[in-house]
């Protein structure tokens, strides 16, 4: 049996992805493990390896394919015991194939989006109708169509990579909440591609959306358009912990940790999100969901975007532990290698702009979170201590909530705690 | 002289030896220490000769039950000592048995007491002296032991444990069961079958109080009719050996004591881990409620020890403790490099339970009480055996299969079993559980005719309103 090789979903929110590299080629024979081929998805260039063995009988989709959609064959791999070259002439009439191959040259052209966003909505679950081989248990299978979970999306944990129940309740949070939210309004998804032909007179250049621009796009879009954001502004005086932070440094200067204003406020965050746990949530459709610990996005500037690495249970860890995972989690950032675990989640965002001069400024919510806390620069301002006009150190932090799940007292109070716990820093390190 | 090992085992019960087979099959160089017996209380002194026990009572109750299927047995009799002589032996060949399969799989056998002697130390202490053995890891797999009562330790005359229970130097004329889980029920049982005289008592408010409540009180009303004595929410506030048995004094449910004379008494009051004298406090090993903590894998809080089985969290059955062996063996063999070990977490939902009593009882997962106290909205089947034609031409019409799903998932939460053969038929349900089948999937399977096990599709079927012969 000739095995058909599908583009695989290697994140919970791939729906295509491209075909940047072939790492193998026709006639190659190759082992399960062996590395195929290396395909960008919307947030980072992924591995894809081969999981049965045979050789090479043909490559369907070319290297350099934008919008492959999961789920489309890509290459077609012999088993040991069969002839590549027969292998090779059998599917090429066999229905699957056929809309590969036209979807090949057309993305070079513009129109091909175009044609394209009318099936998109219907085409992630259609993979798995369509009988392409999910491996899952009957319960796994019920639970998520119940929740309109695409299975397609998960990782199983169970005996050869099945998805088992347990692997549905880890991804119900951070998957549900999303699916639950785009299956009534396909109009956002839509939005951010509107194929028309763009044209002006301005002396210009064109270039085409990276995948990671596409889906900060949308998600960008999506949340502006559901999430009734409210904002809420404080001043925070910065001194105190910026004179904990050099004595911190000093101490910690053998260990080879320079922790950064940010590692602080990560952790700010995170242990006012569990003192205010009304603002630790989610809105996910007809449920509210309450988290137990504080995982902050970081929101990581890099050369094709924006990226939030998590600091899981940032609560639970030292300053010193944030500020040696955020350094590697950046730094792996940059280079576009980090794992879809390692950005998707998270119970609320940060977003630190200090370092640009902004004053203050309004964070857009990353969904299905339930709050971002926006940083602005630390600057010397006349302050008014103790009833006499000072000097201090000021920075202005903005907390953007999802108005449906959250109330304004109730962000009022993150808001309120995050200020006391920035001003008596030492709770930081306690 | 030290050896030196990939793995060594401490105790070769059956979580033990199992481990030791597991490992040794991902090619780990593993030895294992007993201080007693290889294949520790299970088959030597546990479940594989109390089964033999029951067995003879077993077919003493259908000789004298034989003018029911038309046969005529004329003056039967039972030979206790008989009865004993052929569980021992049974307990024998399994020991050699084990025996030989640690030949088979190469792993080294050292007899003696084992002690943790720091990390990846072992001190063991033979007939011949002792020697230290060292190893990247080591599995604790000590076991456990029947707790006492505090004011009436068992003497072995008069007050027995499960181990006096199974060799008795005579038979009890009138005896008392202290305690309702599956050993003490079993041995009242076989007592019940051979001709004694049984009382048991329960502190909680019904026997077997780990099983749905159905199945308590289903089995209640069954051993009554069989002539036992049952007393629930009853605590024994003093036992005394006397020369010629034992008195009691018994707090009743209505909060009156009441006094009474038994021949002998069964202590069958829950197991006390073995974590004494092994080492484990030097290492500082996290406990709980007195049991070793481990994770879903077996890992200890202690770089390089595992723990296994009775000497763990709950259940404390044999079949969890090989379970967890395989998954220790496996997890171990996976930190030291071998691709080919898959571990799986263990997952105590879809560990079964069986008692062998008379009637049996089997169950899996959730008692309808606990589903509904976890907030599932159940459906439930209920499936009598009187409804099979095979219970009906075997003359065992006794029992019911009780089913319990998640009504918005489909989902096996639980299955409960009491009757004829139904600890061998509890692995259908299992196996489905652990493969997270739903309901469409028992219903859709083919159950052979005529089988008792057809009950078990009835069970099904009933939850949502479908049985056929009822």
């Amino acid at each position: 049996m000739p095995i058909e090789l599908k583009m695989p979903a290697l994140s919970p929110t791939m729906e295509e992805g491209t075909l940047a590299k072939w790492l193998v080629k026709e006639g190659d024979s190759v082992q399960s493990g062996d590395l195929l081929a290396e395909i960008e998805t919307d947030k980072a260039t992924m591995e894809f390896e081969a999981v049965d063995e045979g050789t090479i009988a043909q490559i369907l989709i070319p290297e350099g394919t934008d919008n492959v959609k999961v789920g489309t064959v890509i290459a077609i791999i012999a088993g040991e015991d069969e002839d590549a070259g027969s292998t090779k002439v059998a599917p090429t009439p066999a229905p699957a194939p056929a809309p590969a191959a036209k979807a090949d040259p057309a993305p070079a052209h513009a129109a091909a989006p175009a044609a394209t966003p009318a099936p998109a909505p219907t085409a992630a679950p259609a993979p798995a109708a369509q009988g392409e081989r999910i491996k899952a248990s009957p319960l796994a299978k019920r639970i998520a169509a119940d929740k309109g979970i695409d299975l397609a999306a998960l990782t199983g944990s169970g005996p050869g990579g099945r998805i088992v129940k347990a692997d549905l309740e880890g991804a119900a949070a951070s998957t549900a909440a999303p699916a639950s939210a785009a299956a009534p309004s396909p109009a956002p998804a839509a939005a951010p591609a509107p194929a028309q032909p763009f044209e002006t007179d301005i002396p210009h250049s064109t270039e085409k959306l990276s995948n990671m621009r596409k889906t900060i796009a949308r998600r960008l879009t999506q949340s502006k358009q559901e999430v009734p954001h409210i904002y809420l502004t404080v001043d925070v005086q910065l001194d105190k912990l910026l004179k904990l932070r050099g004595e911190l440094n000093a101490a910690l200067e053998p260990q080879g940790v320079k922790l950064s204003v940010n590692d602080l406020l990560i952790k700010a965050l995170a242990k006012a999100l569990i003192q205010v746990p009304k603002c630790n949530v989610s809105f996910a459709g007809d449920q509210l969901i309450s988290y137990e610990r504080a995982d902050i996005s970081v929101a990581v500037s890099v050369p094709a975007g924006l990226i939030t690495p998590i600091i899981v249970g940032a609560d639970d860890k030292s300053v010193s532990k944030i500020s040696t995972e955020m350094k590697e989690l950046a730094g792996r950032a940059k280079e576009g290698k980090l794992q879809p675990h390692e950005y998707q989640g998270g119970t609320a965002s940060l977003s630190n702009m200090g370092m640009f001069g902004i004053k203050q400024f309004e964070a857009v919510i990353n969904p299905p979170q339930g709050m971002i806390m926006a940083i602005g620069a630390g600057e010397k301002r006349p302050y008014v201590v103790d009833d006499a006009l000072a000097i201090a150190t000021v920075m202005s932090a903005t907390g953007s909530f999802d108005h449906r799940a959250i109330d304004g007292a109730d962000g009022a109070q993150l808001m309120q705690a995050f200020k006391q716990i920035v001003e008596n820093p030492l709770g930081l390190v306690a | 002289m030290a050896e030196n090992y990939d793995l060594i085992v401490l105790g070769s019960g059956p979580g033990g030896y199992v481990a030791a087979i597991r490992a040794a099959q991902l090619g780990l160089k593993t030895a294992i220490v007993e201080r007693e017996n290889l294949g520790g209380i299970c088959l030597n002194w546990g479940c594989i000769p109390t089964k033999a026990l029951l067995r003879s009572a077993e077919i003493f109750h259908y000789m004298s039950h034989a003018k029911d299927y038309g046969l005529a047995a004329a003056s039967i009799s039972a030979d206790l000592d008989a009865v004993v002589k052929r569980s021992r032996g049974v307990a024998k060949q399994l020991n050699q048995g084990v025996t030989h399969l640690m030949k088979k799989n190469k792993i080294a056998v050292h007899m003696g007491d084992g002690q943790l002697a720091g990390a990846g130390k072992v001190e063991v202490k033979g007939d011949k002296g002792s020697e230290t053995l060292t190893a990247k890891h080591i599995i604790v797999a000590t076991g456990a032991r029947a707790r006492d009562l505090p004011f009436a330790p068992a003497d072995g005359k008069r007050i027995w444990t499960y181990r006096h229970a199974m060799t008795p130097a005579e038979m009890p004329k009138k005896l008392l069961v202290i305690g309702s889980g599956a050993i003490g029920i079993e041995f009242a049982s076989f007592y019940n079958d051979m001709g004694a005289e049984v009382t048991v008592v329960e502190m909680l408010d019904r026997i077997v109080p780990v099983e749905d409540a159905d199945v308590s009180s289903f089995l209640e009303k069954s051993l009554k009719k069989q002539g036992m004595t049952i007393l629930t929410g009853a605590g024994v506030e003093e036992l005394k050996a006397t020369a010629s048995g034992v008195s009691a004094k018994i707090k009743t449910k209505d909060g009156k004591v009441q006094a009474g004379d038994y021949s002998h008494a069964i202590v069958a009051i829950g197991i006390v881990p073995n974590t004494e004298n092994i080492g484990l406090e030097a290492l500082g090993v996290k406990t709980a409620k007195g049991h070793i903590d481990t994770d879903p894998y077996c890992r200890t809080n202690v770089k390089g020890l595992w723990a296994i089985g009775d000497v763990t969290a709950p259940p404390w059955l044999a079949h969890k403790a090989s379970h967890e062996g395989v998954i220790a063996a496996e997890a171990i063999a996976k930190e030291l490099g071998n691709k080919d070990a898959h571990p799986h977490p263990m997952d105590a939902k879809n560990i079964p339970g069986c008692t062998y009593c008379h009637p049996q009882i089997a169950s899996v997962g959730l008692t309808e009480a606990k589903a509904r106290e976890a907030g599932y909205d159940v459906k439930v089947g209920n499936f009598p055996f009187i409804g099979n034609g095979k219970a009906i031409a075997l003359g065992e019409v006794e029992g019911f299969v009780k089913t319990v799903f998640d009504a918005k998932t489909g989902e096996l939460l639980g299955a409960h079993m009491v009757g004829a053969e139904v600890t061998e038929m509890i692995q259908g349900y299992t196996v489905g559980k652990t493969a997270e089948l739903v309901e469409q999937d028992f219903m859709h399977t083919v159950y052979p005719h005529p089988t008792i096990s057809e009950t078990m599709h009835e069970a099904v079927l009933g939850a949502y309103g479908r049985a056929l012969h009822i």
